[in-house]
Order: structure tokens, then sequence, then C-alpha cells
């Protein structure tokens, strides 16, 4: 029978069918940093229990970590400290390969796996983060866990799941200049809704899938999980073997060649049934922007602020205005007549080499507005190497940007990395939630170069006629 | 584990669509290497007013629900992140049954890894709980898990669906991990032979 890339990765992990429906599947791979592990450590420890395999497992801090110059000294605040501590120790306790905060791999969990070669296709990757949906860019199945199942994970290399449900979601032809993965992924969102995924593991495909680089697909598959689904998928090809040739923990030389014969049989099968098909058009996705405080809260740049009068829904309706009130907007103003104060280009979304290549095409030789403060945090030290390789760093710094040290940063300001109360910004990041980014901190969600560009004018800006004039 | 058997308390009506996690516990308050001592700081953004002292248009707040054991609330209840922190704020808050038209996933599987029940009701059910919630401590609702019904305070039934997996551990207070470590062998088998069809991915 046809299968889809889902069905085939979720069967090849059947440990044990239980006769309720739930599966014992296996976990190839487990990435663990400093906020979702301790309370595991310390139930594993509390039972007298040991990791199943502690070679399985990757472990680097990232949400905590400060991102100034002199992170080595800085002064982080104690819990934050502890957090970090912790995960050392209990790594060195549990035999866990742990990169320290000064490692030049250092990096966000979702940056560092890929770069490092932990993330391949066909497996299974686990981690306390939601954003784990990011690995599905391998055609890896890979999803977020609650921290009771990062216990389960460790003691057992397995979790109890049930099976999703399959939603493809094609995306056909191509995109117009200026338009990125994370136009593609919001345009997504706009369309199904958060929870427009919910209970499915959704497979992107079409040309305009097939036409990102490594780089956007993780961008797309990242942001699934704002669309309810705790799994994207891209279907593994050339280049996804590209990215992953030569990377420190990937496989070498004839077992590199005996790992691509099986993952060129991860695609969906001709004649594969989804539970649920969504078609879009490449040519009609316009640069996105968010207006409120939920990522499908989304329209084009050129549109205007929405009515809550327009909506009928009584509940939808007070949460539309609680959105505005929140985020300072009036209905019918103009998305590019908004001004910000704030530019923060980062995150497991958009912290990669060629966002920064595409923030530093933007403001090259340019200066960001005195009104507004930039900041540029890469994903992980090595893109940061690589970005300061190529200059970018330089084009970044001289245009305004302050150029920071890897970490989540002001994605969701865990650290000293926050917005002001009331303070508006145009983020990379892919959640603009109440206070996500500081309390009472306005975040309108976008691509690097939609960011960059409002960091040179200090509105929400259309990158088309931006580039164009 | 604590069980989850049968519980009779006060319901609280929350009738927002799409909490998010931020919301139940937000990120600031992250920092614990333990699972307790979260309660104080559940739904703090909307419970607190700047200065620390309570917002009294937060239903918690209000002397009726101070004691609620259960939320009646809105769809897409605990989207956003994966994070355990939010089931075990509203756990050590004292909240043991949320009731909502539908879950986040990662939420939804958190609430029962940590004795809480989450009701899948359609909005039109859900509707009227909501009005049974609004008469406070009123207004009982009692939830049986062995049964799978709700009592309102009125005496009507209300049936509801949940795994039969997931309400076996919760019935019993069974540490799933316990259960998984009996199977041990059929792992271990299985482990054997993805090291022959697929070497590469064992580095032991
Ligand atoms: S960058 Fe943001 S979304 Fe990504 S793992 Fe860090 S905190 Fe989570």
């Amino acid at each position: 029978m046809a299968k889809t890339l889902y069905d085939k990765l979720w069967q090849s992990h059947i440990v044990e069918q239980q006769d309720d429906g739930n599966c014992l599947i296996y976990i190839d791979r487990q990435i663990i940093h400093e906020v979702t592990s301790p309370q595991a450590f310390e139930g594993l420890r509390a039972a007298g229990r040991k990791l199943a395999h502690p070679d399985a497992m990757l472990a680097v801090p990232d949400h905590n970590v400060p991102t100034s110059a002199d992170r080595a000294t800085a002064v982080n605040a104690k819990d934050s400290q502890i957090q970090l501590d912790t995960l050392a120790e209990n790594c060195a306790e549990f035999g866990v390969n742990y990169i320290p905060m000064l490692d030049a791999r250092q990096g966000i969990v979702h940056i560092v796996g890929p770069e490092q070669g932990f993330t391949q296709p066909g497996m299974t990757i686990v981690c306390g983060d939601s954003h784990t949906s990011t690995h599905g860019a391998f055609g890896a199945l890979a999803f977020g866990i609650g921290t009771s199942e990062v216990e389960h994970v460790m003691a057992t290399q397995t979790l109890v799941l049930k099976r999703q449900k399959n939603m493809r979601i094609d995306v056909d032809g191509v995109v117009a200049a200026g338009i990125t993965a994370k136009d593609i992924a919001l345009a997504i969102i706009g369309e199904i809704g958060t929870a427009g995924g919910t209970g499915y593991v959704i497979e992107f495909t079409g040309s305009a899938i097939r036409d990102l680089s490594m780089e956007g697909r993780m961008t797309l598959c990242n942001m699934s999980i704002e669309a309810g689904a705790r799994s994207g998928l891209v279907a593994p090809d050339q280049v996804t073997y590209d990215y992953v040739m030569g990377r420190p923990q990937a496989p070498k030389g004839a077992a590199f060649e005996q790992a691509v014969a099986y993952w060129n049989t991860l695609v969906t099968d001709d004649g594969s049934l989804y539970d649920k098909e969504i078609y879009l058009k490449a040519e009609d996705i316009a640069p996105q922007v968010t207006w409120g405080t939920s990522p499908e809260n989304v329209l084009p740049i050129t549109g205007v602020v929405p009515n809550p009068d327009d909506v009928r829904d009584a509940e939808r309706k007070i949460a539309m205005q609680r959105a505005l009130d929140y985020m300072g907007l009036d209905a019918g103003t103009k998305l590019q007549d908004v001004t910000i104060e704030r530019v923060f280009i980062g995150s497991c979304t958009n912290g990669r080499i060629e966002d920064f290549r595409a923030v530093a095409e933007v403001v090259k030789g340019k200066r960001v507005h005195a009104n507004v403060v930039a900041w540029a945090v890469p994903g992980s030290g090595l893109v940061k190497l690589q970005a300061e390789e190529e200059g970018l760093d330089q084009v970044l710094i001289d245009a305004g940007f302050d150029w920071r040290e890897p970490g989540c940063s002001m994605c969701l300001a865990m650290n000293a990395d926050k917005l002001g109360p009331h303070e508006r910004c145009a983020s990379t990041s892919n959640r603009n939630f109440e206070g996500r980014q500081g309390p009472k901190g306005r975040t309108h969600l976008m691509s690097p170069a939609m960011a960059a560009a409002a960091a040179l004018t200090g509105h929400l800006t259309d990158i088309r006629s931006f580039e164009h004039g | 584990m604590d069980k989850f058997t049968k519980l009779s308390a006060v319901a609280a009506p929350l009738p927002m669509p799409n909490i998010d996690t931020d919301m139940i516990i937000p990120q600031k308050h992250l920092k614990t290497i333990k699972r307790t001592g979260l309660g104080k700081f559940s739904f703090s953004n909307i419970r607190y007013h700047d200065d620390g002292s309570e917002r009294e248009d937060f239903v918690l707040n209000q002397t009726a629900y101070r004691n609620a054991e259960i939320l009646v609330t809105g769809e897409n209840f605990g989207c956003g992140s994966s994070r355990e922190h939010a089931p075990w704020a509203l756990k050590d808050f004292g909240i043991k049954c949320i009731i909502a038209p539908s879950f986040a996933d990662i939420f939804y599987g958190n609430c029962f890894k940590n004795g809480i029940l989450p009701i899948i009701l359609p909005q039109a059910v859900i509707d009227l709980l909501l009005d049974d919630a609004s008469r406070g401590a009123n207004a009982i609702i009692t939830v049986d898990l062995e049964r799978q019904e709700i009592s309102g305070p009125d005496g009507g039934k209300i049936s509801f669906e949940v795994d039969p997996y997931r309400r076996h551990c919760l019935l019993n207070g069974l540490d799933d991990i316990g259960l998984t470590l009996e199977k041990k062998d059929v792992i271990q088998d299985f482990e054997a032979k993805k090291r022959l069809s697929q070497p590469w991915l064992f580095k032991d």
C-alpha cells in the first residue's frame, strides 16, 4: 500500500503496538537544554535510573545564556546561573555530550543539532522544546515534548505515542523576489490558523518548497508548531545530503553511502492519501507581518490593522480587541505606517547564515534609523564565525546593529535581553504572544529582510518597494 | 504520580480562546530546577497589576473561585510552548481538571503526566458548563473518570471520551516510565535489528 513519508517514519519506529491504539516508539536522538531538563534528571536520580543511551543525546545551553560580548564574566541572574550549572553537572554525572557556553559550537539547540550532523534524515528526534519541529526539514520525525517525556526517553529511549494524521501543504510555483521561507510559513499560518495543524503531521511539498535551501526548510518546519502541528516534514533530497555530508556527527564514507540509499526511500509514495490537503500558489504570497498577539494574526504588509467590529463571533471579537489594545494599534491603520523602536534578528527560526546574508544585503552602506535599536544575534557560534568570515558582521555593525553572542536572546526574553514595556519590535522570531519578548513588549513577526528594512526606515516596510526604490 | 479518580469541586469559567503557555506561566518564572512552587506565578500577567496587587476582573481572584479545582475554558487551550511548567504551575495552583473544546497537543499530553485530567467537549456543552460555572461556589461540578462522566450542579450528566491507556495510568497513579521499562526486552530486540539495518545511527 502506498505510504506517506510520515507513515514510513512512524512505522519504522514502532517497537510495540498496544491494544489501545498507542504505540511504543523508538527515539533515535534527544537534544536537551537547561530549562526543560533539570526536573527530568531529578526524576531519574530519585528513581535510581540511568540513561538508556547517553550517546544518543546532545546537550547545549541556549535559553538563558548572556549574549553580551562579556558573556564569560557577565553577571547572569542567579536563577539562570543555577539552571546553566545544573545542566553542566547533570551532563557530567550522566555522561552526556555537552557543549558549554564558551565553546564555538554553542548555540540554539535547533541550530546546533543540524550543524553538528546530529540531525539526520529518517530519525526520530525529540527535545523538550516545541520548536523541535525544525529538524523535520531533514525528513526526520521531530517533535517537542514535555519534561516527563524527556525523562521517559532518557530512561527508555522510547515514548508512548498515538499516530497523528497526515496533512499535506503544497506550495507550487516560484515565489516573487524578496519572499522567503518565513513569508511562506506565516502565509500558511494565516491560512489554516494556529490550531489548523493540531493532530496532524504536516508534509510540505511543491516546487516552492523544493527550491528552498536547508536553512529555508528549517525556517518553515520550525513554524509548523505555530500552525498547531507538532511536526513538519520535507522529504530529503540532494540539498539535504549536501548539507549533512561532512558534518562532525554525520556518517562517513561507505556508511554515508549506505545511509543515502536508505534516505532515498523516505518519500511519499505516489497514490498515498493524506487526511487533509492545502494548496497555496507561491506567486500569491506577499511579504507577511503580524499585527496581533498570535502568529495567525498575520497579513500581507500592504494590509491594514483589522477591525474587531467586522468579527461576528463574540469571543473572537473580544480576543481581537484585546490584541489591538495590547499592541497599541487602531483598526484601519496601514501596517506600513506602524513605527518601531527595536529590531531583533535571530532565534531558531531565522538565526542562520542565510538570514544574516539577507539582512546584510538590505542594510549594506545604509544606517539604522535614529529611533531604532537593532540587534543581530547569531543562532550559534559557528553561524557567528561564518558571518564574520564573510564580513557580514562589519556590514551590520557599520549600519548601526549590535552584533551579539549566540543564544535564544530576545526570542523569549529569559535573560537580560528584552523589550521594555510598550516597545515595538520588528522580530524574526516565531511567537508574538503577550509578554513573549518582555513584559508589555510588542512583537511584529516577519522575515529577516523585512526586519532589516524596518530597521532602516523606522516603520514596517514592504521589502519589495524598498528594494526597487 | 497522583491518582485521579473522582473530583467534586468549584469550576471557574475562563472562556477566552487560545490561552497560551506564556499566559499560563510567563517565561520569567521558568528558571526553576524543581517541579513545584510555580502556582503563585500562574496566570500572573492577567492575575496581578504591575504593582503586584490582584486584579479583581480575573476570575480566580474572585472569592467564589479561589478554591476552584476545575477550569472551563476556550478552544486551543495551552498552545505555544512544550514546557511542562504550564501544567506544573496549574497543578501547584490547585487545578486538577481542565475542560475545553480543544487543547494544544503537547499541553494535552503533559496534563496526564502530571495528574491533571483534560477533557474535550463540544462548544455547545462547554457553553452549558460555563453557565453552570458562572454560579460560582454554588455550582459544584463532579468529574468521575471511572465512569467518564461529568455531573452538573443540577444533576445533569455529560459523558466524555478519554484515551484508555491514559485513563488507566491516571486512575491508578501509574508512572509510565516504570511500565515501559517492563518492556525492556522488546526494546532491546528492536534496537538489535536497527543496529543491523542502520548501523550508522549507533556510536557505541
Ligand atoms: S530561539 Fe526562541 S523558539 Fe527557538 S528554542 Fe530559543 S526560545 Fe525557543
